[in-house]
Parts: C-alpha cells; structure tokens; sequence
C-alpha cells in the first residue's frame, strides 16, 4: 500500500459500521489485525438475541480485548469495543462512553450514523470510519461528517461484500478515501498508527 | 444536514439560561447526548442557529414544554426486556408479598408503558388491592399520556410478546380495550397508581418505598448527577428494599455500592442489605 500521507498521521479511534453481511466482514477484518495501539469500536446492527454470544465469537478472532462498552467507560487503546444492542453509543469530550435509548435512527438501535457522528465530532482527524455490507443507508451521513471533520473514510468494495447496498450508497455519496476487501481492510488497519 | 457547527460553550450558555430562567437543570445532563438531542430539536422546530432557539427558550413561556419533551428521551416499552420483568415476577414480587403494604416508585416513568407493566404483574400476584404505584418524571405531557393508559393499537403485538417472555399466563388482550387504533389499558390498573411531576435533579424524597423502578433514566445524566441520584433512590428506600435500573446502568462506581447486593446475575435489580 503506498498510503505515505496516511502512514504518518496519527489516529487514536477506528470506528466500524456493518448491517446485512457485515459481521462475516468485521471477523475476516479482526483476524488480520494482529497489534493496535488504537480504540477500535464495532457498530454491528443485528437482533437482540445474538448478543452474548458476539463478544465471545469475535474474541475468539482477536487477540486484542474484545468487550460491549460499558455506560461511562473510558475508551482505551489496543480495545475493541461492541456497541450494545437497542442503545446508540456515544462518545464524551472525556473519551467517556455514553449509551442512549432514544428512538431508532434509519430503524436501528445502535444506528451507526449517530456513533460515527459523535465520533467524528470527538475525535475529528483522529478517527477512521470503516463502512461494511448492508442492506440500509445508515452510516452515510456519519461518514460525510467523518470526512467533514478530517477523518479517514474506508468503505469494503461493494463487489466484494455480502450485501453491496450500503457500501455502494458510501460510496456515491461520500469523497472516500479506500475502499478494499475485508482482509484488505484488516491488514490496513493492522499498520494504522 | 447542513448544520451550524455548535461549541459545547454555546450548548452550555443555553443550558445555564434555561436553568435561570424557568429553573430546569440540564447541566448535568450527558454532554453527548443533550447535544445530540438539541441538534435534533433545532432540525425539527427549523432553527437555524442556536441563539434563534436561545431567544425562543427565553421569550417563549410556552415553547418551554416544548423543549422538555423534546430534549428527555421518552422510548419506552411494555415488559421492556422481558427477562427483567420474569426475575422481578419471580424473586421480587414473593418477598413484597410478605408486606402489608406495598411502596413502589417509578422515577423517570415516561409516558407509563412500565407501570402498567408492572401493575399488571402485582394483579397476576393478587396483590395489586395493597400496593400503591408512585409514577413520576419531569415531561406533564408524558404524565398525561401515563395517566391516559392509552397506547398505539400497533404496538400490541410487540407488547403481547413481551408479556408473555416475562412469564405472563393470560391473553394479553384482556388487559386493554380496543377502539380505532388504539388501545386503552383497563381503569383497574390504574386504581393504585399516584402519577405526579417530579424532578431527579432539583426534587428530594417524598416517601419509602420497598422498591424503586428508574430504567434508563441515569444514561442520560453524568457521573456526578448519576451519583446524586443515587443517593436519593438510597435515601428512599427501605432496608431489605429492591432498586432496579436499565439494563446497562449500573451503581458499581458510586458511594451507595457497599449497602447494595444484585440479587440476580444478569438483570440490573439490587437489594439493600443495610
């Protein structure tokens, strides 16, 4: 990869969002991440009823600590964190986690547009957005404010995810920076600094 | 969108002329949040800038409501997480049977889905006739859509489910009139309850309760207020009472944690223990 300009920049939050298709993503993503000084946090939509089980099965990836973030927890480096279901994640001034139960953005709790907003708003240059498979839009406007705030926009190549809609709509709608295959994705973020 | 970009200052200024204009304190509020929120009322309500909604909130006596049930989160649900509702069925409501009478406080009850949630529970237990159900939060527009009882036809399905995941034996629809599109919870479940304003932040205890039901009300506070909040739930509370919070709150980190033994490994449900 011959990112020189972004080799030297320095990033402190990579921020995944997926829908439809994005976890077999997000877990090809994790297994090519082998070191990361950085807070990484997954916004994954999907129902209730999965979610004891989604932190044991990407541990099981990492080798890095996988955890739900918690309600005021601060966000520390080398972590991976996964927003609960049925709250939206939020980030403090203080890199404190904030969850909120409020109504559903793009019909999703956790909405990833309301975490790569916040995210974007926090850390501005500092975050890197990564925008998987899906079937909905939610992501887009986050990302353009991503992009807006300085940060770095990776979207997984639309030929190459398991449902095209939401990378694509990334896509024509945002100025990307990337877009790669998961493992491209992984391997990337694996030398992110 | 495009937005104003707004400075945690300006957010704060506005906060501050609420607080000594009409006395509601937001200051202490989730920063994250009350932006988000505020953000989200100005794309409603079309204001361009935040001193337009500043100018609103300070000349506008009436926009105040307005602003209240807009920047409190009002998403609520019957038998929200059901297995919640299972565990207070099973390993609550046996101990509170053994009361004379019984003291519940609903902080933060919204417009009411849980404290019909769970006067329906106390009628199943038979022990509705020697309860009384105090249900307060800051938004009256809420309150009076608690005191209605009457809630979307279309969220019973939804409702029913969870009704039946918290171990609920009958049909669900006994419980409710339909009529149009709407269904209203029968008059008996409300014949207990003692729906009033009540502020978290500027209001102190108006009684003791053996159990005290705020779920996802201190999410929205910061650690401070969190704190403070707790203490008065403590302070309201009887020896040997139940304190059950959201799913995701938690008291590990605050100065009433040492009292305090969750009675179930998962559901947010505390005793206090002296």
């Amino acid at each position: 990869m011959e990112e020189n300009d972004v080799s030297r920049r320095r990033y402190e939050l990579v921020i995944i969002g997926g829908s439809a298709g994005g976890l077999e993503a997000i877990i090809q993503i994790l297994e090519e991440i082998k070191h990361c000084g950085l807070t990484i946090i997954i916004v994954l939509h999907r129902k209730w009823a999965v979610d004891s089980a989604l932190v044991g099965i990407l541990s099981s990836r990492s080798p890095l600590l996988v955890k739900e973030a918690e309600e005021k927890e601060i966000l520390m480096p080398g972590t991976i964190y996964l927003a609960p279901a049925d709250y939206h994640l939020l980030i403090e001034k203080d890199r404190s986690v904030s969850l909120d139960a409020s109504e559903k953005i793009n019909f999703s709790r956790p909405s990833i547009d309301v975490s790569f907003e916040s995210a974007a708003e926090i850390y501005g240059p500092l975050a890197a957005a990564v925008l998987l498979s899906g079937g909905s839009s939610d992501g887009v406007e986050g990302l353009k404010k991503i992009k807006a705030m300085g940060g770095l926009c990776i979207v997984q190549d639309p030929g190459s995810a398991l449902v095209e809609y939401m990378p694509r709509q990334a896509i024509d709608n945002v100025e990307v920076d990337h877009q790669m295959n998961a493992v491209e994705i992984g391997a990337f973020l694996n030398e992110l600094r | 969108m495009d937005k104003e970009i707004i400075s945690n200052g300006d957010v704060e200024i506005l906060l501050n002329v609420l607080l000594e204009k009409h006395g509601y304190d937001f200051t202490r509020y989730s920063g994250a949040s009350v932006k988000r929120r505020i953000c989200r009322l100005m794309l409603l309500d079309k204001f361009d800038r935040l001193a337009d909604l500043r100018d609103r909130l300070i000349n506008d006596k009436e926009y105040i409501s307005r602003f209240i049930q807009e920047i409190t989160v009002n998403v609520t649900d019957m038998f929200r997480d059901p297995l919640f509702y299972k565990t207070l069925r099973e390993q609550v409501l046996p101990v509170l049977a053994t009361h004379p009478f019984i003291r519940i406080w609903h902080a933060g009850c919204s417009t009411g889905e849980e404290v019909y949630s769970f006067a329906i529970l106390l009628k199943e237990a038979n022990l509705l006739h020697k309860s009384l159900l105090y249900a307060t939060d800051i938004n009256p527009e809420a309150l009076e859509k608690a005191v209605k009882g009457i809630y979307p036809l279309s969220q019973m399905k939804q409702f029913s489910e969870n009704y039946l995941l918290s171990g609920g034996k009958n049909d669900f629809s006994e419980y409710y009139t339909a009529k149009y599109n709407l269904a209203k919870f029968d008059d008996s479940l409300k014949s207990k309850m003692i729906v009033s304003a009540h502020n978290l932040v500027t209001d102190w205890s108006f009684n003791e309760f053996q159990l005290i039901i705020c779920r996802n009300v201190l999410i929205y506070f910061n650690k401070e207020l969190q704190d403070k909040t707790l203490e008065l739930f403590d302070y309201s509370l009887e020896k040997l009472g139940y304190l059950a919070l959201g799913s995701k709150e938690q008291i590990k980190f605050s100065g009433i944690t040492p009292k305090y033994k969750q009675i179930d490994s998962k559901e947010k449900i505390w005793r206090k223990m002296m």
